[in-house]
């Protein structure tokens, strides 16, 4: 069972914040937990896990030089930019 | 008879003979398209003036004597989670409310190379997470069938615009059930292709290894041609196919005596409606008398598909989702006082709660202690639910059961209990944990009037004998109706 605590950690690791829905996500998300419970008692030692559908290995291609984005379409959408760049917050500490 | 309610392959025959020009084709379901969208409510983004210039360059050249592509002139909606460069794309999402691509989706430059005009933006649960969309950040779509009903999800826009005529044909995508279950939902045709026949380029991604583009149509064979179009290995998807893409319209035969046909009891058994069970049932004489070989087998594994899928669907969004930081598009809070508060506010701003529940689920399954016994638990199961796939194509050509346990249900029903909702997956979660090709078609309709739709799986690359066995029944019953819009017409 999550408690309200894990979930507030959780959500920190989703860069959410969940607020006074906290309680709310709680119940949901324990209440899926629980049905994942089934899979537990399955014999899976023996199992390769599969993580796509069709088998697939190193798809390769040849490195050739290939018309991409300008510096302008790629900032195009940006929420703030300046020149060619976005601006972000202060990341580092100013003391 | 008005050109919006013909199929694609009508409309590309009156194109071919020169009977009807793609102008007036396009003219006809802008003309529809404002008769009924406020009712439906099926678009984000209706692109009349984008239609309109295409389908008149397309006239163009049939002028100059070109040769057209099959579907060149017949108008296509697209999901709002294909980036069309220019037309703004949302995913149904807050977060990409104002986001406009500055390149287009493989799928959709196919569509443009084909000469197909888009008619617009179809709405869907956010981010593709939902199966009513109900989900979306801005309006739920209504079913055309019964408008106080969802359409299904998530491709629920696409479904519906379908439906009511909006357009000749739609491109869905199909993580869970997608493109199957509206298309039963709202009686129209639906196709989920083997995992990488279609590029995802461009694909606004939710879960990578289960994301599938697809058609949605009036009936098989415009399935077969729309398949045609966006079929087809592409560089800029590594997992895309190599194994090249064959003309799908070439399986289209009602030839299919000796046919194998599946239909696991697990897919029969519990929550599935009286009414859909007595269609399938149906659905399997109907098989009989076309003298297929039609069989119960068992599927012992089938039914982990739900818990499996709720553990790597989201698993795979946490990670995919993790792009939406509020820095190179999409939303930014104005409450960002630094890089920890603007991830945090914009992404909680951006998203809507069921969002937020998956990315949460996902984070959890992955976090260091939990990927064991949550994240790796459930690929193993995966491995075990493709086993039972290949157990049972090893000797036969298809399987066959209900796409939905139910037809359509009320808006409003379901969401107080986000479980049930996904109970409606349940049909059609495991062909995409297979990466196996599954289709709907509707097979019949319940007391209410409600359509039902028929699910046909079939191992990868078997989309061939798929759609042959989806043409059968569909040229041998009388399934194709279309909604009378309860409620809706002026």
């Amino acid at each position: 069972m999550l408690t309200k605590q894990d979930i507030e950690a959780i959500a920190h690791l989703s860069r959410l914040e969940v607020g006074e829905d906290a309680e709310k996500l709680t119940e949901q998300i324990n209440k899926l937990l629980d049905d994942f419970a089934s899979l537990q008692a399955i014999d899976t030692s023996e199992i390769k896990p599969t993580s796509h559908a069709v088998p697939m290995y190193n798809v390769f291609r040849e490195d050739e030089v290939r018309p991409s984005l300008s510096p302008e379409d790629v900032i195009k959408n940006g929420p703030d930019t300046m020149d060619d760049a976005f601006v972000v917050p202060r990341i580092v500490d100013t003391d | 008879m008005e050109l919006y309610e013909l199929t694609a392959h009508e409309l590309a025959e009156l194109i071919r003979t020169r009977k009807a020009s793609a102008a007036e084709i396009a003219r006809s379901f802008a003309g529809r398209i404002a008769e009924k969208e406020d009712a439906v409510k099926a678009y984000i983004t209706v692109t009349e003036d984008k239609m309109l210039q295409a389908a008149e360059e397309t006239d163009r050249l049939a002028a100059a004597g070109e040769l057209l592509p099959p579907l060149a002139g017949v108008p296509c909606a697209v999901k709002d989670n294909m980036s069309t460069a220019g037309v703004r794309t949302t995913a149904a999402s807050r977060i990409l409310e104002n986001y406009v691509p500055v390149y287009n989706a493989t799928a959709v430059e196919k569509l443009e190379e084909n000469l197909i005009p888009m008619t617009g933006k179809a709405n869907l649960d956010e981010f593709a997470m939902g199966s009513s969309c109900e989900n979306s950040a801005f309006f739920p779509t209504r079913n055309p069938w019964d408008l106080s009903r969802v359409p299904g999800g998530s491709s629920g826009g696409s479904a519906a615009a379908v439906a009511a005529d909006e357009c000749a044909f739609a491109l869905g995508s199909d993580t869970g059930g997608s493109i199957r279950q509206p298309a039963s939902f709202c009686g129209i045709v639906g196709v989920k292709p083997t995992y990488g026949r279609v590029s995802r380029y461009g694909l606004l991604a939710f879960a990578s290894s289960l994301d599938q583009i697809g058609p949605m149509t009036k009936d098989v064979e415009d399935a077969a041609l729309a398949l045609n179009v966006i079929c087809g290995r592409d560089v800029m998807d590594s997992t895309s196919l190599s194994a090249e893409a064959p003309d799908f319209t070439k399986a289209l035969t009602t030839e299919i005596k000796g046919m194998k046909i599946a239909v696991p009891r697990e897919f029969m058994e519990k929550g599935i409606a009286e009414d859909t069970k007595g269609a399938v049932l149906a659905a399997m004489k109907h098989y009989e008398e076309l003298g297929a070989v039609v069989e119960y087998v068992s599927m012992p594994n089938v039914g982990y598909g739900l818990p499996v899928y709720y553990i790597i669907a989201p698993a795979e969004c946490s990670s995919n989702l993790a792009r939406y930081d509020g820095v190179k598009y999409g939303h930014r809070s104005p409450l960002s006082r630094d890089t920890f508060s603007m991830y945090k506010k914009s992404r909680t701003e951006g998203f809507g709660p069921e969002v937020k529940q998956r990315i949460m689920i996902g984070t959890y399954a992955l976090s260091a202690g939990y990927y064991d016994a949550y994240y790796l638990k459930a690929q193993k199961v995966r491995t075990l639910v493709k086993n039972d796939f290949e157990k049972i194509f090893s000797e036969y050509d298809v399987i066959i059961s209900p796409t939905a346990p139910d037809t359509a249900f009320g808006i409003g029903e379901q969401t107080d209990d986000p479980y049930t909702m996904k109970l409606a997956d349940i049909c059609t979660i495991p062909a995409n944990l297979a990466g196996i090709p599954a289709m709907s078609l509707p097979c019949g309709f319940d007391g209410k009037g409600l359509p039902i739709g028929l699910q046909i799986m079939a191992p990868a690359l078997g989309e061939e004998v798929m759609l042959r066995a989806a043409y059968a029944f569909e040229q041998t019953s009388d399934f194709r109706k279309k909604p009378a819009f309860p409620g809706g017409n002026k």
